[in-house]
């Protein structure tokens, strides 16, 4: 049967002002075909004006077992959300 | 959807220690029970694993499949309205087994392997798809019923537990719902014509209706897979309850196309508040299953053809990227 060409994700900006965001993967010989192929795989109703395609191997993702360790630290830090500090209703503006 | 390239051999615990295993298991199940996603990188149970690779899998070769009966129509659609949907369509489903064999393809399983069980018949696909499509009302019933149906089951796969699955059900259930409103404005057009339209349309309804219903699989009392899946929260409604539903919607659609459900047993039970059908003939629908229905091997060979017409296509596009690789220019 062969192997399979590489396999790329790909990310999809919907419209300018927005961040290109992950829609999924498929399969390329090479970045051109990717391309082409993310435009018919993941744009037929005009799902996006620009298309990043990157090989999944070269995606560095951080391991479910090290979740904890990772975010763990920002959990009792509250006081960076604005609803930590009490100020009177009078105050406008704030 | 992330994949193979990306997944780490999870259990850092050896096969020998049970303990992290149970551990490993009752965080699996404590996640489940709370309705998180399990996504591909996180621990899972390889029944669980090996599951949702045959249920996407069976998913994905349906969605290819599903192509050749209605692309028979193509290059004899009515007009040209109704040919570039039908080739929407048609590219629709393409595109939902590319999303599903993505899904399918985080859980570890390589495409090749994926495309080669299904060309060498050792993959099921939805057995409604080895029925041949004969007149062009065929186009309009496989509309309105079997993307119907499909749609019914695929609703609440929306919330599966695994991340990648329930995403690629989003998508399709999004582009799903045009098709079937498509299949059902084509009944329209017939069941308004002449006589001899009518009696296409009505014609195209006997033969799609038992297969349409069949779909939703066995009666729950003999489905081997379902309490399980539901425990997995891969599925959420029982193959009779989907059936049910369906069958509550679509009566009352054909009543209003004037159409007659080819099911003399068919009535509304006032206590239930549903319309009972009659009992089912499983003995063709294993049939088919197992091989034997009238476009199997029509269907096999079709891909099977396909896929070797594409070959050279393949092989120079390989070469192609070989030629010029680390030569690619990048784009911002």
């Amino acid at each position: 049967m062969g192997d399979d060409w590489p396999l790329f994700e790909v990310f999809i900006r919907a419209r300018s002002g927005l961040e290109h965001k992950h829609v999924g993967s498929l399969h390329a010989a090479d970045a051109r075909m990717a391309i082409e192929h993310a435009r018919d795989v993941y744009t037929r109703r005009q799902e996006g004006v620009s298309i990043w395609v990157v090989r999944s191997s070269e995606i560095i993702a951080s391991d479910p077992e090290e979740a904890d360790a990772l975010f763990e630290p920002a959990r009792d830090k509250v006081y960076r959300h604005p609803t930590f500090y009490a100020i009177p209703d009078e105050v406008k503006n704030l | 959807m992330y994949t193979q390239a990306l997944d780490s051999p999870t259990p850092d615990v050896q096969p020998g220690d049970a303990g992290g295993q149970a551990a490993l298991q009752r965080r699996f199940d404590e996640r489940i029970e709370r309705d998180e996603k399990i996504e591909p990188k996180d621990w899972m149970p390889d029944a669980y694993r090996q599951t949702l690779i045959r249920q996407i899998a069976q998913h994905a070769h349906s969605e290819i499949v599903g192509m050749l009966p209605e692309g028979n129509w193509i290059t004899r659609a009515p007009s040209l309205r109704r040919k570039v949907v039908l080739i929407a369509k048609v590219q629709d489903e393409g595109g939902h087994g590319m999303y599903l064999y993505s899904a399918a393809e985080t859980l570890g399983v390589a495409r090749a392997e994926l495309l080669e069980q299904l060309l060498d018949g050792r993959a099921k696909y939805s057995s409604i798809f080895n029925y041949p499509t004969l007149t062009w009302a065929d186009v309009g019933a496989i509309g309105w019923l079997v993307d119907g149906a499909a749609i019914m089951n695929q609703i609440p796969i929306c919330r599966c537990s695994y991340g990648p699955y329930a995403r690629a059900m989003v998508r399709i259930c999004k582009e799903e719902s045009f098709h079937q409103r498509q299949g059902f404005e084509i009944m329209l057009a017939l069941a308004r014509g002449t006589a001899q339209q009518r009696s296409m349309a009505q014609d195209a309804l006997n033969r799609w209706w038992w297969p349409s219903i069949m779909m939703f699989g066995p009666s729950d009392a003999s489905s081997v897979h379902t309490a399980q899946s539901m425990r997995w929260r891969i599925k959420r409604f029982t193959n009779d309850e989907l059936r049910q539903k369906f069958v509550d919607i679509t009566v009352p659609q054909a009543q209003f196309l004037g159409l007659e459900i080819p099911d003399p047993a068919l009535r509304w039970d006032e206590d239930s508040q549903h319309y009972l059908t009659g009992a089912i003939d499983w003995s063709e629908f294993k049939a088919v299953l197992q091989g034997n229905g009238p476009c199997n091997q029509e269907r096999l060979r079709a891909r099977r053809q396909a896929h070797e017409e594409g070959r050279w296509v393949r092989e120079a596009a390989a070469a192609y990227a070989a030629k010029h690789e680390g030569r690619g220019s990048r784009h911002g």
